[in-house]
Formats: C-alpha cells, sequence, structure tokens
C-alpha cells in the first residue's frame, strides 16, 4: 500500500514520467574541487552569517569561516583548504549580491583540526544539537530551515520524524541517487535524529518511481521498531512538509501552524547523511549532490560539489549547452528559482540546476480565467484559486484573506494545469505580500 | 561563455501542462461531431449549412464587438465556434437561416460579450440564444422534421413544412402533439423529429466518452443530471407509459444528453467545485422533470440549465472546499 494525499499534479509524459529518465540511472559524479569557492553567508533561511575571517586568512576544509548571526541561523565553512582572497557582496542565486567569502584552492584539501568523529553516546543531547549547529546542517531538500532549530523546537512536541525521499520535483534525481547509492549514511542519520529528538516512530517516505532503493533500505532497516519505509505514491507535491505529513500519518497541520502543531518533524534525506556524517565523521556541510539536467545540456548529470562552486563548472562537465538557452533554473521546474547567469555558486540548498532550450514560450498576454475548476481540483491546500486570482488581481485584500491566500504553499500545481496560462502563483506571491503588509500596519496602528 | 542572451526570468512554476483554452475549445467541437454527422444523415446536408453558418456567425459577431470595444481578438479560442456548433444543435433544422443568425447574435454579445467574454458570462451563451428564438418565433422554433424527410437546403415553404413535420416523442407522450411514438431503439439512435444536435442518444454519448477520456469534463455534472432525471421518471412515470419505458424515453429523448454532456459542462457558467457541479447537476434534473411533468413546454432541458446557471455564485460560495488544516470548528460548518 502507498501513501499519498489529496490534490496535486502528475507533471511529465507518459515516457517520462517526472521528467527524470535523463539522470535517474547515473550514477553520482565527485565534481574535482574548483580552484575558486564563493561562499555566501546566507545559504540558510533566518539571519546571514557573521564572517570569521578577513583577506588574506589561510583556511583549511571544514573549518567554520562564519559564524550563526543568530539562533535561527547556521555558520559556514570552508569547503576546500586555501587562502581568503576576498570578503565582499556576490551574486546569490536569488538574484541580489550577497557578503560572500571568496576562498582560493591550495589543492591540498587539508583537513581542520575540528573535524574528527564525535562520541554520540558521550555526548548530551544539548552538545548533539550544539554539534548539528556548528556543522552548518540546514534542509537540504531547498527550503534550507536550519536544522538545530527544528530539532530543538520539535523536542517534547512531535512524536514522528518523517525522512523526505518524495523528490517530487521533476527532473531533480539527487535524493534518489543518494538513497541507492548512501543509504547507509541516511539509516543511520535517521538513527541519530530519532535519538535525539526521543520518538516513538519514524517514516522514511519514498515514491514509488525510486522502488529500486527499498530493498537495501528494508534490510538496513533490518525490522526496526521505530523506523519504517513510507512508500508514497508519485504525485507533486508530495514533498511539501504538510503534504507528507497529510500522507503519511493521515494529520493536517493545523492553518497557519508549523509541522510541530502536527506532532511531526520533516527532514531531507540528504539531511539525515549530514547528521551522520556529523557525528560519524565530524564533517560539516561542504559539498552537495546536484541534478545538472534540461534539455540544454548535453550530457544531464548526478554531480557531487563542494559548495561555493560556480554552476558553470558543473554545466562544463556535464559537456556544456546545445545551444543559448532561454530558461536557467536553481532547483526543480515547480518552485525554483529563474538564473539569468550560471555565475552563481552551489548553496547548502541547490538540489539541482536546470537548463531548457528550445521551450515553447507558454505566457499569455492577455490570460483570460475560463472558470474550468481544474486549480481548484488540484490545489494540495484545497483553496480556490480561481477566486483568490478573482480577487488579486482586483488587488481585494479582503476577498484575498477570505478566500485564504495566505495558506497557498506557491506549489505551483495550480499554474501548471491552467489551461488559460494564468500567473497564478505570481498573483498570489504579490498577494501575500500585500496581505501581510496591511496585517502589519493594522497591528502598528491598534498599538499606538 | 555561454550566451545567456535568450534567457527570459519568469516567477515559478516553469513548466505548464500542454492543455490550453483552445485545445479543449477544439476537443469540444471533436466531440460534436459524431452528433453531426448522424443529424447530416437524418436531416440531410441542411444540417452541416446550419452549423457552418451559426459558427461563422458567432466567430464574426465576436471579432465584430472586439473590434469596437478594443479588445484584442479572441475568436480563436474557439469558444464562440463551440457555441455556434452547440445554437445550431438545439434549433430545428427548418430553422430560416435569419433566424439562426439572429439567435447568434443574442447569444455572442448579450449573453456572452457583454459581461466580459469568455468565462465572465453567467449564462449559456448557445441556450440563451435558444430561449430569445423560442420566445420570439415559437412555430418556427417548435416544428421538427421527420427523419429523413426531403428538406430543401436554402428554404422550406410552408406546405412543405407541413407535409415533413413530425412531433417529438416528449410532445406526443405529453399529449401536446398528435403522432406515433418513434420506439426506443430508433430515438437511441437518432430516427425521430427533434432539434438538430439532441436527436441521437448515442453519438451525444459518444462525444462524451471522449470528453471524458481528454478529461475536459468530469462525470460529475452529467451523471448528476442523468441520474436525477431517469430516477424521478421511474419512479413516476410520465403520461401512461410503464416504469421502464419511462426512464428510455426521458432519457434517450430530447435535449437532456446534448444539455447534460455539453451544456451543463460549461466551464463559465456552472460551479467549479466537484460538490458544486453534483448539486448542479442534480438542480438541473430536478427542474427538467418540473418543466416536463408539470410546464407549458414538453421539453425542460434549456430553462432548467439557464435557471441553474444564475445559482452559481451560490453554489459555489456553499461548496468551497475546507481548507487544508482548517480549524475543526469550521470544518464543522462547512
Amino acid at each position: 500500500m502507498a501513501y499519498t494525499f489529496r490534490g496535486g499534479i502528475h507533471p511529465g509524459t507518459k515516457d517520462d514520467p517526472g521528467f527524470k529518465s535523463a539522470t535517474n540511472k547515473k550514477p553520482i559524479e565527485v565534481l574535482k574541487a574548483p580552484d575558486k569557492v564563493v561562499l555566501p553567508v546566507s545559504m540558510h533561511i533566518g539571519a546571514p552569517a557573521k564572517p570569521l575571517v578577513k583577506k588574506g586568512d589561510i583556511v583549511d576544509m571544514g573549518q567554520m569561516i562564519a559564524e550563526a548571526g543568530g539562533f535561527v541561523s547556521a555558520p559556514v565553512h570552508a569547503s576546500v583548504s586555501g587562502k581568503v582572497v576576498d570578503v565582499v557582496p556576490m551574486l546569490h542565486q536569488n538574484g541580489s549580491k550577497v557578503l560572500s567569502i571568496v576562498i582560493e584552492n591550495d589543492h591540498e584539501d587539508r583537513l581542520h583540526e575540528s573535524v574528527k568523529p564525535k562520541d554520540f553516546e558521550a555526548m548530551t543531547n544539548d552538545e548533539r544539537i550544539q554539534a548539528i549547529w556548528d556543522a552548518g546542517i540546514v534542509g537540504h531538500g531547498g527550503a534550507t530551515f536550519p536544522t538545530h532549530v527544528k530539532i530543538k523546537s520539535g523536542i517534547g512536541k512531535c512524536d514522528t520524524i518523517l525522512i523526505n525521499g518524495a523528490e517530487c520535483e521533476p527532473y531533480i534525481t539527487s535524493d534518489h541517487r543518494l538513497l541507492l547509492e548512501r543509504p547507509e549514511e541516511i539509516v543511520e542519520g535517521v538513527r541519530y535524529l530519532v535519538k535525539i529528538m526521543g520518538v516513538k516512530q519514524a517514516y522514511i517516505g519514498i515514491e514509488l518511481n525510486k522502488q529500486d532503493t527499498f530493498a537495501k533500505i528494508e534490510e538496513l532497516l533490518n525490522n526496526d521498531p521505530v523506523i519504517k519505509l513510507a512508500p508514497l505514491e508519485c504525485r507533486y507535491p508530495q514533498g511539501a512538509e504538510k503534504q507528507l505529513i497529510n500522507a503519511v500519518t493521515g494529520r493536517e497541520v493545523p492553518s497557519g501552524k508549523l509541522p510541530a502543531d502536527a506532532g511531526c518533524a520533516v527532514f531531507n534525506v540528504d539531511t539525515a547523511g549530514a547528521v551522520y556524517r556529523c557525528f560519524a565523521k565530524g564533517m560539516p556541510v561542504i559539498r552537495r549532490v546536484v541534478t545538472v539536467s534540461g534539455s540544454a545540456v548535453v550530457e544531464p548529470k548526478n554531480l557531487e560539489a563542494r559548495t561555493g562552486t560556480c554552476i558553470t563548472e558543473l554545466i562544463d562537465a556535464c559537456g556544456g549547452l546545445k545551444e543559448a538557452p532561454n530558461k536557467l533554473l536553481a532547483g526543480g521546474p515547480m518552485m525554483g528559482v529563474a538564473q539569468f547567469t550560471t555565475d552563481v555558486p552551489v548553496l547548502k540548498g541547490t538540489n539541482a540546476f536546470l537548463a531548457f532550450c528550445g521551450e515553447e514560450d507558454k505566457r499569455e498576454k492577455a490570460p483570460t480565467c475560463i472558470r474550468c475548476g481544474r486549480c481548484v481540483g488540484v490545489c494540495p491546500m484545497h483553496l480556490t484559486p480561481v477566486y483568490m486570482n478573482m480577487y488579486a488581481s482586483r488587488n481585494n485584500l479582503e476577498g484575498c484573506e477570505e478566500y485564504d491566500v495566505l495558506d497557498c504553499i506557491e506549489c505551483g500545481s495550480c499554474a501548471y494545469v491552467c489551461p488559460a496560462r494564468i500567473p497564478l502563483v505570481q498573483q498570489f506571491r504579490v498577494a501575500k505580500m500585500r496581505v501581510q503588509d496591511k496585517r502589519r500596519a493594522e497591528a502598528a496602528a491598534a498599538q499606538k | 561563455m555561454y550566451d545567456f542572451s535568450k534567457v527570459v526570468i519568469t516567477s515559478s512554476p516553469h513548466i505548464k501542462s500542454k492543455e490550453d483554452t483552445q485545445s479543449i475549445m477544439l476537443d469540444v467541437l471533436i466531440a460534436l461531431i459524431p452528433s453531426l454527422a448522424v443529424s447530416t444523415y437524418v436531416f440531410g446536408f441542411r444540417a452541416i449549412l446550419m452549423t457552418a453558418v451559426s459558427v461563422i456567425a458567432c466567430m464574426v459577431f465576436e471579432a465584430i464587438y472586439d473590434k469596437i470595444v478594443g479588445k484584442p481578438n479572441t475568436i480563436m479560442d474557439l469558444s464562440a465556434a463551440v457555441t455556434g456548433v452547440l445554437l445550431a444543435f438545439v434549433c430545428p433544422v427548418t430553422l430560416p437561416y435569419w433566424m439562426l443568425i439572429i439567435g447568434d447574435g443574442i447569444a455572442i454579445i448579450f449573453a456572452k460579450c457583454l459581461f466580459g467574454g469568455l468565462g465572465k458570462n453567467f449564462m449559456n451563451p448557445a441556450l440563451a440564444g435558444r430561449a430569445f428564438l423560442l420566445a420570439s418565433w415559437p412555430v418556427a422554433m417548435t416544428t421538427w422534421a421527420a427523419a429523413r424527410s426531403s428538406i430543401g437546403l436554402i428554404s422550406n415553404s410552408q406546405e412543405t413544412l407541413d407535409a415533413i413535420s413530425q412531433a417529438t416523442p416528449l410532445a406526443i407522450i405529453k399529449g401536446t402533439a398528435e403522432g406515433d411514438l418513434p420506439g426506443i431503439a430508433s430515438m437511441f439512435l437518432g430516427m425521430c423529429g427533434g432539434s438538430m444536435g439532441e436527436v441521437s442518444a448515442v453519438a451525444l454519448l459518444i462525444g462524451g466518452a471522449y470528453l471524458l477520456m481528454r478529461k475536459v469534463i468530469t462525470i460529475h455534472t452529467p451523471a448528476a443530471y442523468i441520474l436525477t432525471v431517469a430516477v424521478i421518471a421511474f419512479i413516476f412515470p410520465m403520461g401512461d407509459l410503464g416504469h421502464m419505458e419511462s426512464l428510455a424515453y426521458s432519457v434517450f429523448s430530447g435535449g437532456l444528453m446534448l444539455g447534460a454532456i455539453f451544456m451543463a459542462t460549461d466551464y463559465s457558467t456552472t460551479p467549479v467545485s466537484k460538490k458544486g457541479q453534483v448539486i448542479f447537476g442534480i438542480g438541473c434534473g430536478l427542474l427538467t422533470t418540473m418543466i416536463r411533468y408539470f410546464g407549458g413546454y414538453p421539453e425542460g432541458v434549456c430553462y432548467s440549465i439557464l435557471l441553474m446557471n444564475t445559482t452559481v455564485w451560490l453554489i459555489d460560495k456553499y461548496t468551497r472546499p475546507t481548507k487544508f488544516g482548517a480549524p475543526a470548528k469550521q470544518k464543522k460548518e462547512g
């Protein structure tokens, strides 16, 4: 029996469901460490990290080069050994310039003294959480929420851990390959997480298109009384926290609340792997697996790259681009962020980089809603995008609030199926910002 | 270095399904082809000419309206063509062309464009056009040619009309017209009097199956509509028919199939949620049987759908899905 949720879509074609066939059989290739890495101090949600090094410093691999800038923040580590050549704002995947530490690689890969295995059993729980924080672990699924915050705020509230191996975004196969090639790290990481959070049950949720990973994981779990494998039907957005929780446990995260309010903590499979590496090897987050794919890429691959590697080097390693691309994406095609250049670094949450060419431009000049109701059927939050759009396009914020625009998770299912090609998610993003601005203004007025 | 001059920046999602408004409307037109074929067999070449005239008239009216108000031309979304076919299908094949063209004008200009065009009209344009024609020229709109009779391609004199006219099965059952009731099989296949598109239930069902397969419509509205009519006709037989006969005649005759599959599923004028669509279908079914049993007309599909069209905003309001993670209290109310 496979679990799933109500709503959602099935992107892809009949022959290539989820557009994953280009890379799902390609083993992870380790990319040669680049000559230069660019490490932004913001690779996570929350306060930017504060640089600990200055121009001219010599750093070792795994050395903390920027400390957390608050509780909801994560440190940054040198992904190569070498010399800090600059600490300047550099282009980030979010389109703005972010303070970044630029390190020139001396290709010695000298490990920093702090990188050594930790005695997990001898540590107190606070020390363990501190170790995860110090390792700079954030949600590797793309949202990059600092993991120690999730753990700390979840202890006592959560009775269930969910490991997110849904990987429902089309084209991306990095988690798939990790589950297939390094399941030991993931399963051990889950064991650590279970002990730290003291939960009674944990599920590793994996979609059926990754069935080839099941046997090995079952073997490693070895009838574990706590950790179980949860097969999931293929459906986007199954990897969204709320949908995954609903699919596996049947619980609904209350509107406006966090997964912990439904007693669940959700971690990406590679986050679990990072937790394992943090304790077993003492290694902080300095590398990650990136799926490089899309119609413009000559030879799509799954590449393991150091954080801070320029994306251009990943494209080069895939044989370059066939022709001038018309779309570049950091992340998947449903929720990824459009880029205008490949001159951006690999971040902790970069699970894919896609380049497309020759795609038909499906934007409409004057899109007209025909009220077909497809958006209502696919919305995984069970909203009515057709009416939300009606109010949003008129800038009627009361109407937007009434129709729960703030509950929108921006998964893009509605815009994907919309035959009128209305940029629904864009409308809702703007509407959400305006509603929040309005609420803040009202709150400020009420205080006076 | 790579060439990024063509790169476009947009908000996510960056992939879209293949379907668009035009492809959906094209699917509806394809689904109407079996009915047109049967209609041509039953009523002759005039059926095709009527349909073509109606489609062209609708598209021209929409183009003129767009031009006058300065809107981008919208005829290539093919929704006007669908309205044209449907209006022709709910008229008798002998209706003079000029009346049909006036009906097209009412449908496109008054029922659709004046409300803001596709997606903003609250009444089914084709049915609004038919209601207008029926009120204006009741005799011409209820003169039904018998199957396989010699119908003039361009015009028909009053004598020919009298000679070839035949009452519809529902009118005969209701007793508002004289005639022999056709057998159920010939009615199912379309060999009986009636308006152009509604004579053959089997052709309409083929079209409906195509639309279901292409996921243009869902089963909810047609099933709710047809089942409601069927159940009532079975429990309370029409005229002096038996239970099963009453069921067969009420489901396979008249415009029920056409209405349930092609009109009650019109996107603009029906509810957006599945629950709402079921309620809409049941409402249409109840009104149709009410009009057939107690109304002045033998047929009630047109008016029942038009009446239910006006309730869509209310149905949508009360069948809004309960949002994910809604507080329990709200859930009870919903």
